[in-house]
């Protein structure tokens, strides 16, 4: 159950991003995670919305963007996404590959209401 | 309500502390292994065999990750190496601000090496450097043979698989060259020793293996 260490960093990040962007609350996030990360998006969801409480993303919804393992391949310079965890070329049979993607763990995108009032509100 | 482009990477608090904790060990010269495996695997016992041998030098310090008790850094503080505990109280894996702060309480300055045992689990420590040189997966062959398939992560990550209590090959369904093809197919230049703590079988090549790891300050 580490998502709930990484739904809390998640969290400051947030904060953080809303303070900067001047942003009272926080309605929508991305997240993209990448299959070789090791995060179960139910888990993370289920962590965001109880560490979530009391936070500027309170009741956020959030939407987590999973990435497949895409490798190169050093011998014949395919590029070929990896249905399985067997580090090989799926054109050539290299082991000799490179990860382009799948290490991915980031907060992508932020949508909220403006201190100024623009956007819907509760309140 | 307009979307506002961020890109910020979530583990990049624990990212800068593990940076700054790999600072640290390269001013005073002190190589570090992380040791992930699942719990039971034998990693305590594979760092007293380690300590064992290794009593005059490298010089070792231990790191104890545990979710509770202190009962790991009893048995390593018996052979006399300096050992720190920490106890998440709950949480699965160890991250860079704990042993950023266990850091202060070993003499580092005296260390040639400082071994970092994580709690047992084969994911969740996966996902946070510490700072170290390189990763150590413990595998021990009762844990079946499918390990490397449903566990990817670690592999990957690994420099060395330790697979280990093979004295226990005879009552187990398990065919450890197979764990070894599976391993290598997530990792194709992963180093591979194959031990058993309880005979002694193997031991030597773990112990050549971190020969050539730890090379001991001037």
């Amino acid at each position: 159950m580490h998502e709930l260490s990484i739904a809390r960093q998640l969290l400051d990040i947030v904060a953080e991003a809303a303070t900067q962007h001047e942003l009272k609350r926080v309605r929508r996030l991305r997240v993209v995670v990448g299959a070789l990360g090791n995060v179960v998006p139910e888990a993370l969801e289920f962590a965001f919305d109880v560490a979530g409480e009391g936070t500027v993303a309170a009741g956020a919804e959030l939407e987590i963007v999973e990435v497949p393992v895409t490798v190169r391949c050093n011998a014949c310079g395919a590029e070929s996404r990896l249905e399985d965890f067997a580090f090989l070329c799926p054109a050539c049979g290299s082991l000799d590959v490179t990860v382009l993607k799948g290490n991915e763990l980031y907060l992508d995108s932020i949508e909220g209401e403006e201190n100024n009032g623009t956007g819907p509100t509760d309140d | 309500m307009t979307e506002i482009k961020i890109v910020a990477d979530i583990l990049k608090a624990n990212d800068a502390i593990a940076e700054a904790n790999a600072r640290r060990f390269a001013q005073e010269n002190v190589r570090v292994l992380n040791f992930i495996s699942s719990p039971g695997a034998g990693k305590t016992t594979l760092l007293e065999r380690t300590l064992e041998h290794f009593a005059d030098a490298p010089r070792i310090g231990v790191i104890e990750g545990d979710v509770a008790t202190s009962r790991d850094a009893e048995r390593i503080q018996a052979l006399g190496a300096p050992v720190v505990q920490i106890n998440t109280r709950g949480g699965c894996h160890l991250d860079a601000n704990m042993v950023a702060r266990a850091l202060d309480e070993l003499p580092l300055a005296e260390l040639d090496a400082v071994f970092i045992e994580n709690v047992g689990n084969l994911v969740c420590p996966v996902g946070y450097k510490l700072g170290e040189d390189a990763v150590v997966a413990v595998l021990s062959i009762a844990e079946g043979e499918d390990k490397p398939v449903k566990y990817p992560a670690l592999f990957r990550r690994a420099a060395v698989m330790v697979l280990n209590k093979l004295d226990l090959l005879p009552h187990c369904d398990v065919d450890p060259n197979a764990i070894v093809r599976d391993a290598r197919a997530i990792n194709p230049t992963l180093d591979v020793v194959r031990t058993s703590c309880r005979t002694g079988e193997g031991l030597d090549d773990w112990y050549a293996w971190l020969e050539r790891r730890l090379a001991p300050k001037e």
